[in-house]
């Protein structure tokens, strides 16, 4: 079966879609997340070296992960958008920006909650906890451009320039940060040294992992439906939709 | 063209000399805010030197990123080297060029100074100027794209710290590691030689950056 | 030479115009008229490749201005609303730099020249900020002379000039004209220029 791809670049046919789409990515997020709680919380065995505190990675790791490829993906469609002006592309890429920040505020969080059982205090400069910490910063960077700008094909464009080059920074600054930090910490406690993980919670941290997409997902289509529909609210289409009640 | 923008910029900054030395005051004030606030103890303000001295650095050359464009797009002058038949890029090259020269040069010359009120070595002064010498160019280049970004917007001043100052990282931490290796009687060749390829890397990439943002913010 | 095809140009989300099409000829004036926020401006900025059509193409010589990039600049002049001048530098300072910047150098003689035929004689050594509105345009306006682009794009280049300027602003776009240039104009006033052609364009 041939699918029209380019038929669902513009604006009003993937806005409905991503409106048909949403539900089956959060039952299914739905469904995964409850599967890797059981099993985080209840299958998965205690650590014998951290007790019951570490099972905050089930939630702490997809987390920090979805942080960055999100940043990435960010980064990826805004530079379509830029190259080839698309404006769906850049419309996806502002969908993006707040569900990466939540996930590095998560990360962070989660860090900090972990760090108090492990290391006795809550924070330390640590050099994946810094990284985050630098990458929360780059979100907040791309989300105040965007939003000090008021026509969107500008916000659109300037949001693209500083998504890439903040991809092409992340590398060199997650380089930096990681010399920084053996420099002044030497020999101390490091997640590096984490032991073998069981198999049972390596399970339970890739269906979060799974959750945390198919949630990603689902959240970001339907932000781009507001998206869309605020950025084409002169136009014919959105008209007939308010007419027949649909939006409201 | 290069050397016509360079000396323009130099002009104008002669012109306007009190705004090159409001940019080097807040630098010293800053500095010497530290022990005043942390007490005289010379042995703590000597291990914390050298990361004072670049935090301060990194203020005082984000705070008159405003004057690169800003002034050039109200008046129009902006305009008129957008349409230039030469390159663009070169032309942000030279203008962050100029403004290196009225913000950063300042900045290195006085360091050495400011390092004395620190207690800091001889050696450590010396390590602590080249990287300055060798950094501050980027801070400029990189300033460049944030402030070409912000053009015309409310709260642009704010804005330009929370987009460039993540980017100054790299800078900060090797800029200071290297004084910090010195003082711990270690190689500090590897630092400055990483933020000369940071000072590269940004020498071809940032202009071309900032003129696209440039060519975005005046659309 | 110079030719657009259904431009349109949209503000927010606002269409200011669209289906805009001309086509101009050597030796060719277009003035463009329209109320306040008909997208006089706007289309004058896309003329010099500043901004994008949001629809429809601008060709020069047959080509596409977007395709061109720094080869067409070499052949505009664009004069706005803003002067272009900075305030801090004197009068032959700005028109040897602006000059400069748009791929002329000029000797401080030519600069001389070009500001005494522009009735700035006398003032050369002034800082621009001193100026009135009026004589701050003529120093803009002097890039003119200096210039040897065929394609002049100018917003409102009559606004605050005396009646001697006006004249003598329009003797320097008939010679132009005659040497086979082309002009796109906007302004309010009626202007008396003799040319091959005038062509009126009328944004609403």
């Amino acid at each position: 079966m041939a699918i029209n791809w380019f038929k669902y670049s513009s604006p009003a046919s993937f806005y409905s879609l991503a409106g048909k789409m949403i539900p089956v990515f959060v039952f299914v997020s739905v469904v995964l997340l409850v599967a890797g709680l059981y099993v985080g919380f209840f299958v998965a065995p205690t650590d014998f070296q951290q007790g019951e505190a570490y099972r905050i990675i089930f939630i702490h790791v997809p987390a920090a992960w979805m942080s960055m490829f999100l940043y990435v993906v960010m980064a990826f469609w805004a530079g379509i958008g830029l190259a080839f002006n698309t404006r769906l592309s850049s419309m996806l890429a502002t969908a993006i920006a707040p569900t990466g920040a939540m996930f590095t505020f998560i990360a962070l969080w989660t860090g900090a909650l972990w760090g108090k059982p492990m290391w006795g205090t809550w924070w330390v400069w640590d050099a994946r906890l810094t990284s985050e910490l630098i990458l929360f910063f780059l979100y907040i960077g791309f989300m105040s451009l965007q939003a000090a700008i008021d026509d969107p094909r500008r916000a659109d464009k300037a949001g693209a320039i500083i998504a890439l080059v903040g991809v092409i920074n992340i590398p060199i600054i997650y380089f930096s940060v990681q010399w920084w930090n053996t420099l002044h910490q030497g020999a101390s406690v490091s997640i590096n040294q984490a032991p073998a993980m069981a198999t049972t919670m390596l399970t339970g941290m890739l269906i979060m992992v799974l959750a945390s997409w198919m949630y990603s997902i689902a959240v970001i289509l339907k932000r781009t439906r507001v998206i869309i529909l605020e950025r084409e609210s002169h136009t014919a289409w959105v008209a007939e939709l308010q007419k027949k009640g649909a939006i409201l | 063209m290069f050397m016509w923008i360079i000396k323009r910029d130099l002009l104008l900054a002669m012109r306007r000399q009190s705004d090159v030395l409001t940019t080097l005051f807040f630098f010293i004030i800053v500095v010497s805010l530290f022990p005043l606030s942390v007490g005289p103890e010379m042995n703590m303000l000597r291990t914390m030197a050298p990361g004072v001295v670049w935090v301060a650095a990194l203020l005082a050359s984000m705070l008159s990123l405003g004057r690169m464009f800003a002034n050039d797009y109200v008046d129009g002058t902006l305009e008129q080297m957008l349409l230039s038949p030469q390159s663009l890029s070169l032309l942000v090259l030279g203008k962050a060029f100029a403004h290196w020269l009225v913000t950063g040069v300042p900045l290195v010359l006085m360091a050495p100074v400011l390092g004395i009120q620190y207690d800091l070595p001889a050696d450590a002064l010396f390590v602590l100027t080249a990287a300055l010498l060798l950094g501050t160019p980027v801070l400029s280049l990189i300033g460049a794209i944030g402030a070409a970004l912000t053009l015309g917007l409310r709260g642009g001043g704010v804005l330009v710290s929370l987009l460039v100052l993540p980017l100054y990282i790299p800078v900060l931490i090797f800029g200071a590691g290297a004084v910090e290796a010195n003082m711990a009687g270690m190689d500090f060749d590897a630092h400055l030689s990483l933020i000369g390829a940071f000072l590269l890397a940004s020498i071809v990439l940032a202009p071309w950056a900032a003129a696209a943002s440039l060519r975005v913010s005046l659309e | 030479m110079l030719q657009g095809v259904n431009l349109a140009c949209v503000r927010g989300d606002r269409e200011l115009f669209k289906d805009i099409n001309f086509s101009l000829e050597t030796g060719s004036l277009l003035q463009v008229r329209g109320p306040n926020g008909s997208g006089k401006t706007s289309l004058l900025r896309m003329l010099c490749g500043l901004s994008n059509p949001a629809a429809g193409e601008i060709f020069w010589n047959g080509t596409a201005i977007r395709s061109l990039d720094g080869d067409y600049f070499a052949d505009v002049t664009y004069i706005g609303h803003l002067s272009g001048t900075k305030d801090d530098l004197t009068v032959i300072e700005n028109l040897r730099i602006s000059s400069a910047l748009a791929g002329f150098e000029i000797s401080a003689n030519q600069a001389g020249e070009a500001l005494k035929h522009m009735g700035l004689k006398g003032r050369e050594a002034l800082p621009v900020k001193v100026l009135s509105q009026g004589q701050r345009r003529r120093v803009a306006l002097a890039r003119l002379l200096v210039c040897s682009t065929t394609l002049w794009i100018l917003d409102e280049p009559l606004v605050a000039l005396d009646v001697m300027a006006v004249k003598l602003i329009q003797g320097l776009l008939e010679q132009h004209l005659q040497r086979g240039g082309v002009i796109v104009m906007t302004t309010h006033q009626e202007i008396e220029v003799a040319a091959a052609s005038i062509m009126q364009l009328y944004l609403a």
